[in-house]
């Protein structure tokens, strides 16, 4: 009898020991970035980044759920002001403005198939990756901004300008080991630290996370004149001064010289 | 080919600001106005943020309207002493206009305001201009001149001045007026105020019209220089690189337009301004009353 029971207890153990094995999942992205810092310069037009990596695991592939990569790209987050116009004595006025506390400048997401389809909602909350719970208010304006639509209003412009977007099966995976995707960011970045995350999923739950920071910095002529005009104001104010006086002289004296 | 633009943080055509430029400077060499009027617009279409693009074009018209008074002065066509006297006033009218820019600025109605602005002044200087332009190139037609005006509502104010190269003996005060009121509008339109001043200078003070374009010129210069330094220290918004694009093509195109100036009839050119200036007046008020396609817009919050 109690062999019989031992005897079953080994055998559940040993039929239950696999399964668990690939639930906690032994499973862990690594991956790589084709660049970590982005230099605008003068002629800046935007910049693609290649992602890519491997699922390192020690068992086989696990067969219960096929594996998901969710590769999400945010900018640094800042408060902004979304405002609405209203007719006002027959002309389009704008209203005081609702401020959204945080919003990424930027939001480039690609994905291995639909997002709700890969992600459960409490994963995609636990780990902030979809948009509504970048675009954050913090305060009770909340329920009333929410109604009158601000934050859908603020993803659609971000969306329209370029800043958002999601690409959906952008992400390829191979053998179920092997992914790869390209982020283009685009031209109008703002400067700072931007987070590169890779999410792996299963079954809809994140098995594992593989986060990256870019750096996004405006370098050269551009950094020299941004960091100008905020730190010696008054003088950058001199110098743009002086630069169109000699224009304005040097186009007068040489249309002289040309057409005497 | 796009440059990126360190202080508007957007990337544009270089080239497409160089035509801008070249087109808005030859305007403002034959027609004595800086050409903002235009410009500030047309850089806000195109998607510079408003506030960038006011400043950014300050700095634009001190290099054209230098380039159209080195011009001017070697035709001695310039009335400095009437041109310190509305600089009075225009240095005072831009510092309270940037101080009413950075106010409304951040309460979201720069947007507003400039077009209101633009629609109120241009609307009054265009038709004014027009018509008066008009029935000016009707007696010309007549070979008729317009009979000069023995006395001037302003001959009883105090402070007379001779203003020789103008042609005129009258209070100071007035130019000071036009100056100040030209030079809020300077601050607060990203212009130069030549399409209000020139004709204030002929239809207000009286002046000889051989000496408004340069005169004019002379005044923007100054003021536009002052705002622009304001609102550098103020609002951070002058674009070097920017101004830089726009300065090039604009003071080249500023030179052809003042060499194409006496080529042509000075009455069929009010008419031509008058026109240009109702059009742009046309555009902005109908932008204002229209429904727009999007009832949000995103402002600064951080920035």
């Amino acid at each position: 009898m109690t062999r019989a029971v031992l005897l079953l207890a080994a055998f559940v153990a040993l039929a239950l020991v696999p399964r668990a094995h690939a639930q906690i999942a032994e499973e862990r992205v690594v991956a790589g970035l084709s660049q970590t810092t982005v230099s605008i310069t003068t002629g800046f037009t935007g910049s693609e980044i290649f992602i890519y990596g491997a699922i390192k695991r020690d068992a086989p592939v696990p067969k219960t759920w096929p594996l998901d990569i969710i590769v999400a790209v945010t900018g640094p987050s800042e408060p902004v002001i979304v405002r609405k116009k209203d007719r006002k004595f027959g002309i389009w006025v704008n209203d005081s403005g609702v401020k959204v506390d945080a919003a990424p400048s930027l939001y480039a997401v690609a994905t291995t198939g639909p997002f709700r389809d890969i992600i459960s909602f409490t994963d995609d909350f636990k780990h902030k990756v979809g948009l509504e719970h970048l675009v954050r208010f913090i305060g009770e304006t909340d329920d009333a901004a929410y109604k009158a639509g601000y934050p859908e209003a603020l993803v659609r412009l971000r969306k329209a300008e370029g800043s958002y977007f999601v690409l959906t099966s952008g992400v390829k995976v191979s053998e179920e080991t092997l992914f790869e995707t390209r982020i283009a960011l685009p031209a109008n970045l703002v400067e700072g630290d931007y987070r590169a995350r890779i999410f792996l999923l299963r079954d809809k739950s994140v098995v594992d996370v593989f986060e990256s920071s870019i750096e996004v910095r405006k370098v050269g002529l551009e950094r020299w004149i941004y960091t100008m005009a905020h730190e010696k104001p008054a003088l950058y104010g001199v110098i743009s001064i002086a630069v169109a006086l000699a224009a304005g002289w040097l186009a007068s004296t040489f249309f002289r010289m040309v057409f005497r | 080919m796009n440059i990126y633009l360190p202080i508007a943080e957007v990337s544009v055509n270089a080239f497409l600001l160089l035509g801008l430029g070249g087109g808005v400077g030859m305007l403002s060499g034959l027609f004595g106005v800086g050409g903002g009027f235009l410009m500030t617009p047309l850089l806000i279409l195109i998607g510079i943020p408003p506030a960038v693009a006011v400043a950014t074009e300050a700095n634009q018209i001190v290099a054209s309207s230098f380039s159209g008074v080195l011009a001017h002065w070697r035709r001695r066509t310039v009335d400095f002493k009437m041109g310190l006297v509305l600089l009075a006033g225009g240095l005072l009218g831009s510092a309270v206009g940037v101080q009413i820019f950075a106010v409304l600025r951040a309460l979201g109605q720069v947007e507003l305001l400039v077009s209101l602005c633009y629609v109120v002044f241009l609307g009054i200087v265009g038709v004014l201009m027009f018509i008066e332009s008009l029935s000016a190139l009707r007696k010309a037609k007549t070979n008729k001149r317009a009979p000069r005006r023995g006395h001037h509502w302003s001959h009883g104010l105090p402070f007379k001045m001779r203003f020789r190269a103008s042609n005129l003996y009258i209070s100071a005060i007035p130019p000071f007026l036009v100056g100040a009121l030209v030079g809020v509008l300077a601050a607060i339109m990203g212009v130069g105020g030549g399409f209000i001043m020139v004709p204030a200078m002929i239809y207000l003070l009286g002046m000889a019209t051989t000496v408004v374009v340069g005169t004019s010129l002379f005044q923007i210069m100054f003021v536009t220089g002052a705002t622009t330094l304001m609102h550098a220290i103020l609002n951070q918004t002058v674009d070097g690189i920017l101004a830089v694009l726009l300065l090039i093509g604009g003071v080249i195109g500023a030179q052809i337009g003042v060499r194409l100036g006496p080529k042509l009839k000075a009455e069929q050119l009010r008419v031509l301004l008058a026109l240009l200036v109702l059009l742009v007046c046309a555009k902005i008020g109908y932008d204002l009353v229209r429904t727009p396609d999007e009832f949000f817009t995103i402002g600064g919050g951080g920035h």
